[in-house]
């Protein structure tokens, strides 16, 4: 027997992508975030009540993963949002490569934020990087307070919590306070905002750390 | 979920370090697989399989090595397992934690059989 000594990390091809993303978004000054969430938790429609609040002072984008259908995608598009859908056909997660594909449609040049909404999991998104700044975790009421600690990964690799549809607390068996401490034991470092996209409550205070990071 | 892709992943990056000619000589990949990567070491294990079925690399077997959670804190310097995934310090309390292990997922080294003893 021989043994060839190699030390080489699997998603090495996802990661050298994703730096190449990384670095032409960097150049062109874009804000970009990768918004990862289980299926139904809010991400679209937290992405059309951002839109409403800062479609006439920023320009935005959007890069819409899903499995199947372009559902979403028209959507974001009645918001005059340019949005580039892939659909993964069964891919349970985007990776780096599909987004580079999918922003070579967008006009980089005019762009000061760019969502990039990734396919309803909160398992394997956690573990691809896109290129993204940073990874926003939306985690919504009607799922439990117990998901952080369920799913660690995504909430340690995130640095933004949405907990949304604040607005059902009353109807469903979901602690505020349990939520935000088994996230915040996961990751100390989340920055949380609760909103609801019903109401509308936490959506200004969620745009304005928007603003202040895009600026 | 996705252990096929990275079985796809995994079979790639060793046709690319065996020598020319020796990819049926592959016997055994080590693999370092830490807690928070996301993969599971059964359904990767059987999605090899697969991956390898009627190849010339069909005899090749992945030996994998979990890796736990270790974290270190920022404040004062403790390192200490994170095996229940409370990311605080047990020393200080400090909620600056750093995770020093447990998102590997990595191809460690190939074991090739000989060309005259063929074993196994």
């Amino acid at each position: 027997m021989s043994v060839i000594t190699i030390e080489r990390k699997v998603l090495e091809k996802n990661e050298q992508i994703a730096a190449r993303n990384r670095q032409i978004f960097q150049e062109h000054g874009i804000f970009v975030l990768n918004l990862v969430s289980s299926p139904g938790a809010g991400k679209t429609s937290i992405l059309e009540k951002t839109f409403q609040e800062l479609r006439d002072e920023l320009n935005i984008a959007v890069v819409e993963g899903d499995v199947q259908t372009d559902l979403d995608a028209q959507r974001v598009a009645r918001y005059g949002v340019p949005v580039i859908q892939i659909v993964t056909s069964g891919g349970c997660h985007l990776e780096a490569t599909l987004v580079q594909d999918a922003v070579g449609n967008l006009d980089l040049k005019e762009l000061d934020i760019l969502f990039i909404e990734n396919v309803g999991n909160l398992v394997c998104p956690a573990n691809y990087d896109l290129g993204e700044a940073l990874k926003v975790v939306v985690l919504s009421t009607t799922e439990g307070d117990d998901k952080p600690l369920k799913y660690p990964a995504m909430f340690l690799n995130s640095s933004v919590l949405l907990i949304n549809k604040t607005d059902l607390i009353p109807y469903v068996n979901c602690d505020l306070n349990r939520l935000r401490n088994n996230a915040l034991q996961i990751n100390p470092s989340l920055r949380i905002f609760e909103i609801s996209c019903f109401t509308g409550a936490g959506i200004p205070e969620w745009c304005n750390w928007l603003r202040k990071k895009e600026v | 979920m996705h252990e096929l892709g990275i079985a796809e992943n995994i079979l790639q990056i060793v046709r690319q370090s065996v020598p020319e000619g020796q990819t049926a000589a592959v016997r055994r990949i080590k693999l370092r697989v830490g807690k928070l990567s996301g993969v599971v070491a059964e359904s990767l294990d059987f999605c090899f399989g697969v991956m390898i079925g009627d190849t010339d690399m069909n005899r090749a077997g992945l030996d994998i090595e979990d890796v736990p959670v270790t974290s270190k804190c920022r404040e004062c310097g403790n390192a200490f397992a994170t095996d229940d995934f409370a990311f605080s310090c047990p020393a200080c309390g400090g909620n600056s934690i750093e995770v020093v292990s447990g998102r590997e997922l990595e191809i460690v080294e190939i074991e090739l059989a000989d060309e005259s003893g063929e074993q196994i």
